[in-house]
């Protein structure tokens, strides 16, 4: 039992390890993808191409004053970082790399990442709130509003590649891709997993709970020097891991035609290169668009997403009951994309420019209001 | 003692610990959050009983989802409105409701011991399977009452929107 717990140790150890090292070269290429984009050149002062920056960057953060405002409540304000981080850090116990690295392969793996993936909204709901700060309160709400929204698409969509898969288990998964990836069967998922993943990352165009011209920082305004970075450790290791799970269910994880699949070396290697590219298009989508405005996000996930998701699950299952041959759901697939974006694109160049009543707050005609 | 026995202890005692802090805490936040941690102990005793599609549920549906609401609802009123809320007159009926279930499920534990000697978890396949056969009828009546919770909900939400434009 005591050699148990030891391996245990040992292994969150080599976990939290490795992923705080992703997390350095996540930051390393974010800042010099999107220089390129912007035609700037990125950090390239500290070490050989900037590559000691984030490393920099890290001890800086560390070595930050950590303040604290007299009006926080404190419990709830240290808890949440950590209620944030321990899902998200959970969650990589059941995600393969490779065939046999895993930590534990779980039978409902899919399933077991996203339930403790949802417990994270709650620390962000629960720091905004122990900020005592309107800004925190108003990010907090806009969090918990936007990720329990994009759940919904999310599951379903995950739900999809389950069926076809006939099997929760993330290994078993990918197995089932080594004649046909998932993304050419059943390319609507994918994008509605993808949309979905962004937006339950908060990233651009999706970040709008930590807003900055909106609601400066949202949750995290309150926050700094080590808690703030636990928030942001969070959320770069939630990149990957949404990166790692298109990968994984849509691009067939370690396989690659030609290559072995039960050679550990190169299946990480695969898999890896994989989900670099994926995050590539994660940073290459923070440089080119800009952000959603609430409404159009919420109508983005309740009108197009969720009807799209039922959709795809329907076409699934047709698909599994009468046997029809793979291209046949890849068609009708592509099929209810392309409507779906000719649909909304007519529909935004026509739409009538909502009518927005600005009311302008003027304090000396309420002044005998006010009270 | 095995481990799983001290493992159950410890389960059991963060759940009613944290069950205790909902009932006597001051601030609703605090109990939300606390109710949180039980609802968690509560999905690894699922989790030592070899439900584990159940424990994942309860994380997902009561963690998750049902926290998030209540939390939601809690932040959008101010918290010392509630100061004046924390005692009301129901606590009789409550008692009452409490005994019974209590009274129920230790009648029907005497009654129908379960044989202790088998432990082992049912697939999750063969749930799927039991779940939408055998008993597909309940499990449709029990969605039907969902969507008509849902429904429900949509329709008072248009109606107060319609009035307040009239």
């Amino acid at each position: 039992m005591l050699l148990d717990v030891a391996l245990l140790v040992a292994l969150s150890l080599t976990l939290l390890t490795a992923l705080s090292v992703v997390v350095l070269s996540l930051v390393w290429i974010e800042r010099k993808f999107l220089g390129r984009i912007q035609m700037r050149m990125g950090p390239m002062h500290v070490g050989p191409f900037g590559l000691l920056q984030p490393v920099a960057d890290a001890i800086k953060l560390m070595a930050k004053e950590d303040l604290l405002s007299s009006w926080v409540d404190r419990v709830i304000y240290w808890v949440a970082p950590l209620v944030v981080f321990v899902p998200v850090l959970m969650i990589w116990v059941t995600i393969p790399v490779a065939r046999d690295l895993v930590i534990r392969n779980l039978d409902l793996g899919l399933f077991y990442i996203i339930a403790f993936s949802v417990l994270s909204i709650v620390g962000l709901v629960a720091a905004g709130w122990a900020s005592s700060n309107k800004y925190a309160v108003l990010g907090g709400f806009r969090a918990a509003a936007q990720l329990v929204s994009y759940e919904i698409p999310l599951i379903l969509a995950v739900l999809g590649v389950a069926m076809l898969a006939q099997s929760m288990n993330l290994v078993q998964v990918v197995n089932e891709q080594n004649v046909w990836v998932y993304a050419l069967i059943q390319p609507l998922g994918l994008v509605i997993f993808f949309i979905a993943g962004l937006a339950e990352l908060g990233r651009t165009p999706f970040d709008i709970h930590p807003a900055e011209s909106e609601v400066v920082g949202g949750p995290f305004v309150e926050y700094s020097g080590a808690h703030w970075s636990v928030f942001f450790l969070a959320e770069y290791i939630n990149t990957f891991a949404i990166a790692a799970l298109t990968v994984l269910l849509y691009f067939g994880g370690w396989l690659f035609p030609g290559l072995p699949g039960d050679v550990p070396i190169i299946s990480l290697a695969v898999f890896l290169a994989k989900t670099y590219l994926v995050i590539l298009v994660i940073f290459w989508i923070r440089g080119t668009y800009p952000r959603l405005r609430i409404d159009q996000l919420m109508s983005l996930g309740w009108k197009v997403l969720v009807p799209l998701a039922f959709v795809n699950i329907l076409m699934t299952g047709a698909y599994l009951f009468y046997g029809w041959p793979a291209w046949v759901l890849s068609l009708l697939s592509v099929a209810v994309l392309a409507a779906t974006v000719w649909g909304l694109s007519k529909a935004m160049r026509t739409a009538p420019r909502p009518e927005v009543t600005v009311r302008i707050y003027n304090p000396t005609s309420e002044a005998g209001h006010a009270g | 003692m095995s481990l799983s026995l001290a493992v159950f202890y410890l389960l059991s005692a963060v759940c009613l610990a944290g069950a205790i802090g909902v009932v006597v805490s001051r601030n609703v936040v605090y109990a939300a959050l606390l109710l949180l941690v039980t609802l968690m102990g509560v999905a690894g005793l699922y989790l030592l009983l070899l439900a584990e599609f159940l424990a994942l549920v309860q994380v997902l549906i009561y963690g998750g989802a049902i926290t998030i609401v209540i939390l939601f609802v809690i932040m959008l009123t101010r918290v010392h409105e509630f100061r004046a809320m924390r005692d009301n007159p129901q606590w009789p009926l409550a008692l009452v409701t409490a005994l019974g279930v209590f009274a129920l499920l230790a009648i029907a534990l005497v009654n129908g011991a379960p044989d202790e000697t088998v432990r082992r978890g049912v697939s999750f396949s063969r749930l799927g399977d039991s779940l939408f056969a055998q008993w597909a009828v309940p499990f449709e009546v029990a969605s039907l009452v969902l969507l008509v919770a849902l429904i429900g909900a949509i329709v008072i939400a248009r109606e107060r929107e319609e009035g307040e434009e009239e």
